[in-house]
């Protein structure tokens, strides 16, 4: 394997990594906070808000947003980190 | 002033305002008509995907469903948001460094094979027409309303008008004008929410109005007085829903990957410069509709205390105007089943005498709260450039799916680039008509069959595409093999158990692993990936140079611009 074509396996490695890692919590916050674990969740209460029903409908939202900040920060600094910055 | 004069100076403003940004920046190239001329910036992209993202759906109707269904409405919410991660961490930066002009140029390619290409051509055409349909529909219901005018003139003048800027000014005039409606809509949304979250709760953030306590001094919770008004009546508590859990989670899901897989948003992230923008302006797309999404469900518990404050036990004779002009429109009707001249709006089917559309919470909602004229007549605009700014986006889509991927790519390859552009606009002119006739004559199945496009979009490109990209040695017949089968399943379950067209609708228990028809989209994607995946390892290998291309978007710099071959 070409000095290349290694330097475009690891950066691809590290991107798949950080993909892994966010999809998790995009997962978590929507799919677990909103949905499989509501119920339990909204047995607490935060000011008005039940906290299963408040991650349904507010909290995974403003997530979904940071992730996708998080991850054009990650992958800027990773784009660097390998050169392919332009 | 009245709401009338006022509509007609914000609309008149509004259309005049689009009309000159149109004449402005006409497209002189096929690449200006299909990607913007492939140098927009970050935020105007970004603004341009969230007005194309928000439609007459989302304007409209979103708050006044949730409103209705409470948590059950949640899968609109979080499926309509969190598909934008799936798009900014999975399928736009790919398809960016892939540099094409539309979803099924990337199929055709990435498969090596025209025959992928009809497949995705296909699929793009079925997506886009079932969903502008409601678009023009939505603009009818808004000028019928608003400005008097017949539902079907409110339809022509609304074809009239985005005919007028995507003929002419393709992606390019689209973009600019959807920056310019973005404004308006999201301005129009969130004056009256402001004001009737300070109404209610004294807090001007209708986010944390929603989850404040009631300004009438009682220091009860907004909810909890919901959910026990709620309950007093019969319905569920609001923050409980009738949904079972594998639904919510399917639609959810459905509606992420199908916002993923829709080709009128991807093939925004075609305009933008480099790999890096397009991750930019993914994020601040979804920041942009998040804002319009996080209001949504506090003007949805808004609308709906007022309204029950309002009619619930009161005598219809003591109703305000905007109810009699509702009832007007047939969107809200009283049925005084006990004859005692008083309201009662319960869940008990047989007792109850109210029905409200879901359509008129969001525009009823400033008459309701008793807000001034200029704000009932914004949303009114608002509404309408919610509707256009999508309506123009998908006929760009389908215009390019005929002009570029047929005409050019499959039937004469030799036609000259001014032909094209030609090509491009009478598809356009040809897509404006057949979306403003199904928006005069809806067939009944129009309004059922949008919610599904999003269900189609997840059986049928999502898959192909992030194969595409994650998997090196994906081949064309697994790909292609795995949209036929995803998008046909799903068509079969919508015509079963939504449409009727395989005789009676059959009876909910009788769902699929209890999965909704808006559900589906999830087994259908599943199930595409799984017979991509099968097919995939009992026939050859991709040729060498197709692996090439995915090794080469896999890396972000030297995307260049969008080009053609």
């Amino acid at each position: 394997m070409s000095e290349k074509q290694k330097k475009a396996t690891a950066y691809w490695k590290e991107n798949v990594r950080y993909l892994f890692i966010l999809l998790s919590i995009w997962f978590a916050v929507s799919f677990g906070a909103g949905i499989l674990f509501k119920d339990a969740l909204n047995t607490i209460k935060i000011g008005g808000f039940k906290l299963g029903f408040w991650f349904a409908q507010q909290g995974s939202i403003y997530v979904f947003v940071i992730l996708i900040f998080v991850y054009v920060r990650l992958m800027n600094k990773l784009d660097k980190k390998y050169g392919y910055n332009e | 002033m009245s709401v009338q004069v006022w509509t007609y100076l914000l609309v008149g403003i509004t259309f005049a305002l689009y009309i000159g940004i149109a004449i402005w920046s006409r497209a002189g190239s096929t690449k200006e008509f299909y990607v913007a001329g492939g140098g927009v910036s970050p935020l105007a992209n970004g603004m341009a995907t969230a007005a194309d993202w928000m439609s007459a759906a989302s304007f409209i109707s979103m708050a006044g469903i949730i409103a209705f269904a409470g948590y059950d409405g949640s899968v609109y919410l979080m499926g309509w948001t969190g598909g934008y991660v799936l798009l900014a961490l999975l399928l736009a930066p790919y398809l960016r460094k892939f540099g094409k002009f539309t979803v099924p140029d990337f199929i055709g390619d990435r498969y090596y094979s025209n025959t992928a290409r009809m497949v995705a051509v296909f699929c793009a055409l079925i997506v886009s027409f079932t969903y502008v349909a409601g678009q023009m529909r939505g603009v009818g219901v808004v000028f019928s309303r608003f400005l008097q005018v017949d539902i079907n003139t409110g339809v022509i003048i609304g074809m009239i008008i985005v005919l007028f800027y995507a003929v002419l000014g393709g992606m390019k005039g689209i973009t600019y004008t959807q920056v310019a409606q973005y404004c308006v809509l999201i301005f129009a949304f969130m004056v009256p929410a402001i004001f009737i979250s300070f109404q209610m709760t004294g807090n001007p953030i209708p986010q944390l109005g929603m989850g404040s306590t009631l300004n009438d001094g009682s220091g009860t919770f907004l909810m909890d007085r919901l959910n026990g008004l709620s309950t007093e009546l019969g319905f569920a508590e609001y923050t409980d829903g009738t949904k079972s859990v594998i639904d919510v989670f399917a639609i959810t899901l459905a509606l992420m990957v199908g916002t993923a897989g829709l080709p009128h948003v991807i093939v925004r992230f075609f305009t933008v410069k480099r790999v890096k923008d397009a991750r930019k302006s993914a994020g601040l797309a979804l920041l942009l509709i998040a804002i319009l999404y996080t209001t949504a469900p506090a003007v949805s518990v808004f609308a709906k205390m007022n309204l029950i404050d309002t009619v619930s036990n009161e005598k219809y004779s003591l109703m305000p105007v905007w109810f009699k002009n509702w009832e007007e429109t047939g969107l809200l009707t009283f049925d005084d089943k006990n004859k005692d001249g008083i309201i009662q709006y319960v869940a008990d089917k047989d007792k109850n005498e109210l029905t409200v559309d879901n359509d008129i919470m969001v525009l009823a909602n400033p008459e309701i709260a008793n807000l001034p004229a200029w704000v009932i007549a914004l949303v009114a605009a608002g509404g309408l450039a919610a509707a256009l700014s999508t309506a123009a986006g998908l006929l760009l889509v389908i215009s390019a799916s005929v002009s570029h991927d047929l005409i050019k790519k499959v039937f004469k390859p030799n036609i000259s680039e001014k032909g094209e552009l030609w090509a491009a606009r009478g598809a356009a002119t040809v897509a404006v008509v057949i979306a403003g006739y199904f928006g005069i004559h809806p067939p009944g199945f129009v309004a059922a069959v949008v919610a599904l496009a999003f269900g189609l979009a997840a059986a049928s490109f999502f898959p192909a595409i992030v194969l595409g990209i994650f998997y090196k040695k994906m081949n064309k017949e697994g790909a292609i093999g795995g949209m036929v089968v995803g998008i046909s399943l799903m068509l079969f379950y919508m015509a079963k158990f939504k449409l009727g067209w395989l005789g009676e609708i059959p009876d909910k228990s009788e769902w699929w692993f209890g999965i909704s028809p808006e559900g589906f989209g999830t087994v259908a994607m599943i199930v595409n990936f799984i017979v991509a995946l099968v097919i995939n390892r009992f026939t050859p290998e991709p040729p060498e140079e197709v692996q090439e291309i995915v090794e080469n978007i896999r890396i972000p710099s030297g995307a260049g611009e969008a080009v053609d071959h």
